[in-house]
Parts: structure tokens; sequence; C-alpha cells
């Protein structure tokens, strides 16, 4: 991948809302690569947990479109191991919420059948609203 | 000794079996857990975007309630509900701006000092029972149960949070030890499971659960014992999806550690294993730990 660099990249816009947000120090990372090989639900992301970091360094707006953000699943792994103190889930948080504070839903509860509803413990339903929904 | 209890949601719904087996083992072994007498949802999770003050409101709102009790301790059995009372405490005690804001925003509520201390049933247990004392008050020792703790994630992790070691926790290991049981360790026992995933991905969380139970079953464990209500429909539902993903599965039943603890105290009444998917009365009338044994 290359990866065009620029000032107005690393420090522009879509960083510092990210820095902002997330509240996490994103270039304190030096890509050791102990989240990705904690993170139990790596077999399902397009871009592992320090790819995700090594893009939003570089400013890479793409990263919102990435599957990796909806399948965290905040379960914290990677927040106790990393040598840098960066939670990665707060992270994923910040993207995911810039993407539903456009008022787009990731997922459409009326959608999830009835007899699930039933089922669910509302505990999941109401989780899973507040990740996924505006 | 009484302390002021927060139930949350699902315990009063899917986790009925976690909140009887809980009250009934707890008032054994001479604990009231008084429940709070006005209490809302707690958020179910925590919010990680740091301008999100709004998603504390729920949280401190039941810290208010729980101060109002004069008693600086508030006592959960919900992992979730746990990990986002504690956390919302914590972020009010370090940032006395955000005290200030939300307390001016909830008007009508006596302002929150940030004086309770969240604790989960486990840390009462051992930090206040004492895992000797319930050694001792065992009347049908678990013996030959070849049980697998799960913690998942939310009671170890993030390590401010944390009721034990979040590398290798020993507090479900030590109580089903004290419970007589014979404990088999895996290292699975505190991978996430999916959680709330399991809203509209069932086959991602069926498949953890499948990773997970076989894991223990691998090292002969017969049964896994969880103190979380989504981990247990997440390990104990699932098994359903599981079974059509690997139907060389064989279904093994989930247990709420104060279950176990009903059975090893005598107390068949408040079970509850009636409403499982995986029914573990069989398993446990076949071990003569269950019914007239």
């Amino acid at each position: 991948m290359v990866f065009p660099l620029s000032k107005e990249n690393i420090r522009g816009r879509f960083v510092n809302k990210v820095l902002e947000l997330s509240g996490q120090d994103i270039f304190a990372c030096y890509q050791c690569g102990k989240c990705s090989a904690l993170c139990p639900s790596l077999e399902r992301m397009d871009l592992l947990p320090n790819q995700l970091v090594r893009m939003v360094q570089f400013g890479r707006e793409e990263v919102l479109g990435s599957k990796t953000i909806w399948i965290c699943s905040s379960c914290f792994s990677c927040a106790v191991e990393c040598p840098k103190g960066i939670d990665i889930a707060s992270l994923a948080e910040a993207l995911r919420l810039m993407q539903l504070r456009l008022n787009v839903d990731h997922l459409d509860l009326n959608k999830i059948p009835t007899e699930d509803l039933e089922e669910l413990p509302p505990i999941a339903i109401v989780g899973g609203a507040r990740k996924f929904t505006a | 000794m009484k302390f002021p209890y927060y139930p949350g949601c699902t315990l009063k719904a899917q986790a009925k079996n976690f909140e009887i087996s809980a009250l009934t083992t707890c008032a054994y072994l001479g604990i009231e857990l008084e429940e709070l007498d006005k209490w809302n949802c707690c958020g179910t999770v925590y919010s990680l975007a740091t301008d999100d003050l709004m998603k504390q409101v729920a949280p401190i709102r039941v810290l208010i309630r729980a101060m109002e009790k004069g008693q600086n301790e508030l006592v959960t059995l919900c992992a979730m509900c746990y990990n986002t009372l504690a956390r919302a405490n914590l972020l009010v005690r370090a940032d006395e701006e955000k005290m200030e804001k939300l307390n001016c925003f909830m008007d009508d509520e006596p302002d929150y000092d940030g004086s309770v201390r969240v604790l989960h049933l486990l840390q009462v247990l051992k930090d206040i029972i004492g895992f000797e004392i319930i050694m001792q008050k065992v009347v049908r020792p678990l013996k030959g149960l070849r049980v697998s703790p799960y913690y998942g994630c939310l009671l170890i992790r993030p390590k401010g949070v944390a009721i034990d070691d979040p590398r290798d926790p020993r507090i479900l290991e030590d109580l089903l030890s004290a419970l007589g049981a014979d404990v088999i360790g895996t290292p699975e026992r505190a991978t996430c499971c999916g959680s709330y995933l399991t809203i509209d991905r069932k086959e991602v969380v069926a498949d953890n659960a499948y990773r997970i139970i076989m894991t223990s079953v691998e090292r002969g464990a017969e049964l896994l014992v969880t103190s979380c209500p989504l981990c247990f429909f997440n390990l104990d539902s699932r098994q359903k999806e599981a079974k059509k993903l690997h139907p060389e599965m064989k279904q093994v039943p989930i247990v709420y550690f104060t279950q176990l603890m009903a059975l090893a105290f005598g107390l068949e009444d408040s079970l509850g294993f009636e409403s499982h998917y995986v029914d573990p009365r069989p398993f446990l009338k076949e071990k003569g730990l269950l019914g007239g044994s």
C-alpha cells in the first residue's frame, strides 16, 4: 500500500477529531502488533487493530468504512496489554460515532425478528442499540 | 450484614435464575442484598467517547440512589452493570468539572459526591465473607464435578475496574475450589464471547461459543461457570446455532457461580435451572449432585 503523506493529512481535521473523541494518544503507537495478536475477532476484520491505528496516524479517512470498527466488541483485551497505554476500543468507538452522528444507523432494529427480540436479554438489545444506532 | 443492591434489567428478565440463586445463597451466608427502592437502566455499555457526558447521567443517577442509602457500597451481580457503574464512578471522581456538570444537569437530585464504592458480588464473597467461611458452609461438596470458570471481559477489564488480576484472574477458581469442585483452567476463560454482537451476528457469537466451550471440554470440563448474564446467554442459548455450524458438538450446561453455590449449600429450591437452554439437571442428577442424593 502507498500512503501519500502530507502535513495536512497527519494533523488534519480528521485526525484531530479522532484524537479528541477517543481521548487516545494514537501517535504513541510504534506498531508492536500486540493488540492484533490478542484480538479475539481478528479473523473477521478487514483491518487489523494495529493497521487501524496506523491508518489513523496517516489521516486515512477511509477507515470510517472498515468492518473492523463494527466487529470490535469493546472487550478491552488490547487495552490491557498495549505497552503504550492506547485503548483501541475507544478509538473504534470514536470512529463509529463519527459515522452514527451523521444520523445513519448501522443496524436497523426494526429488522430484528420478533422471536429474537423475545429471546434476547435486554442487555444485548440496549448494548447493541447504543453501539450501532444514532 | 446488609448491602444496597442494584439488579439491572436482565436480572429481572432472562437472568432471574442468577438473581434468585444469588439472593438465597447470600441470605444463607448472612448477607442481605437490599434492592434499591427506585432504580433505572445503567446504560449497559460504558460510553467510551470523551464528549458523551449525557450517557453518564443514567449510571450516576443509580449511584445517587445508592448514596441516599447512607452506606457507601453498592453491590451488583451483572458484569455489564458492574463495569458501567464502576467506570462512570471513576470518571467523575477523577474529573471535577464533569461531576459538577452532571450534578447541575440533574438539579432535581441530590449532588453526587463520589462516595459510593461499586462492588461485584464476587468481591463481597472473597473480601468480606472469605472463601474459607464459604468452604465451611458447604453441605454438599461438588466433588468430582469438573468445571471451567469463564470470566468474559467486563469483570476483569479494563485495569481500572478489574476485580482481579486481568492477566491471571483467580477469584472464580478459588470460589469453585472452596465449593469442592475440580477446576479446569483454559486459555479461553477471558476471551470475549462476542457480547452484544449477538443481536445481529448470531453466527459470530455461535462460533465464539463453540471455541470457548470446546476448549474447556477438550481439557475435561463438564460444565462452564459464568458471572455475566450476556455471556450466559451467548454460551447457553447460542449453542443452538453453534450446533448447526458444528454438528458434532456435544451440548454443555452453562451455570452461574451462584447456582453452584446454591447446589453446594443444599438450597435446591433456588436453582432456576428450568430456564436454561441446555438443561443441567439430567447431568447433575447423574453426578449424584441433585435431587435427594
